[in-house]
């Protein structure tokens, strides 16, 4: 009876630390519209999660202030470069073209070309030592042999 | 040439890794560098009747430091930037962030107050302003109100010594 009283307490605490849920906009087309651009933005507290999956303080209080300008009319745009303007490039997951990303964007078609390059090499090598392994005449007669389905003795 | 390859693959992993492993992924490179200061007016934590603003404070060098009675890290920093205060070297402003009053008062009776003044942001607005994410955040700002330099976490004897106190002798001229 014991055990079962404690888990049972236990699943009721468990409860009252969960959390409320946020306060979401009555209008669910301008939630929609929230989710959508926070899930484009990185959260800087746990820089893995996008502020749409976020439960950091911080995420909360930006999820808020994304809210708040939809309802003022800002436009998405407008609420990006609010967002780059005091925490940089780094909290968009789709980062500009610039000078400081240009090794990030062209990084992989790079190291696809490096690869290319790579395989090209080793296939010209190697068809090169298929052209260079020539049979002697005594090799041709032991596989015609094997073909045939004789015994191969040298 | 061959046998070599492989060991020439390790050494530039070997090489990236290591300078990754040397970089800090939390200290994001702000863009508020060499740009204004967001202006704010905000009521002081002491007397909440009163307001300061970046306005006040154009024309000297001063430091804005981030900080909440909620903050570890904020711990480690404080008895440096205590006896920094003393030196009177430079003005020390906090932005008291997202933290209660008797909170805040409570911790700098119990820790020391190195701060000249400090401001209320109870709702962390001005600190999104700022572009904080991870308090304790110190700001150096110069007399045009210009942001000259940003530090993400503790401030260390090191860095005081290094980056600040250097950087506000080239400010002063």
């Amino acid at each position: 009876m014991k055990p079962l009283l404690a888990m049972l307490l236990l699943a009721v605490s468990l409860q009252c630390v969960a959390r409320e849920a946020l306060p979401e906009a009555a209008d669910p087309v301008l939630e929609k519209r929230v989710v959508k651009l926070t899930s484009e933005l990185r959260c800087l507290v746990c820089q893995n999660q996008s502020l749409a999956d976020s439960h950091a303080d911080l995420a909360i209080d930006l999820k808020n202030q994304v809210r708040a300008q939809m309802q003022a009319g800002r436009t998405d745009a407008e609420i990006r470069s609010y967002m780059v303007a005091r925490y940089g490039d780094f909290v968009l997951y789709d980062p500009p073209l610039k000078m400081t990303t240009l090794l990030l964007w062209t990084g992989p078609f790079v190291l696809l070309l490096v690869g290319l390059l790579g395989l090209g090499a080793y296939m010209r090598g190697r068809r090169r030592r298929l052209a260079d392994a020539a049979l002697t005449p005594g090799d041709h007669a032991r596989a015609q042999a094997l073909l045939r389905g004789g015994n191969d003795k040298p | 040439m061959k046998r070599f390859l492989p060991l020439g693959i390790f050494l530039v992993l070997a090489v990236f890794l290591a300078v990754g492993l040397g970089l800090n992924p939390r200290e994001v490179p702000s863009p508020l560098i060499d740009k204004a200061a967001p202006a704010f007016r905000l009521p002081q934590l002491q007397d909440p009747a009163q307001m300061l603003g970046t306005d006040d404070l154009k024309g000297r060098v001063w430091i804005l430091n981030v900080w909440a009675s909620w903050c570890v890290a904020c711990l480690d920093e404080h008895p440096i930037l205590v006896e920094f205060s003393r030196q009177n070297v430079l003005p020390i402003y906090g932005l008291n962030y997202k933290d209660k009053r008797e909170d805040a008062l409570a911790w700098l009776g119990k820790h020391g107050n190195p701060y000249t003044l400090s401001v209320q942001d109870p709702d962390g607005r001005v600190g999104i302003d700022y572009g904080v994410y991870g308090v304790p955040e110190t700001y150096v700002i110069d007399g045009k109100g210009v942001i000259r330099y940003k530090r993400i976490g503790p401030v260390t004897v090191q860095i005081l010594q290094e980056k600040i106190l250097p950087l506000v002798r080239q400010l002063r001229g």
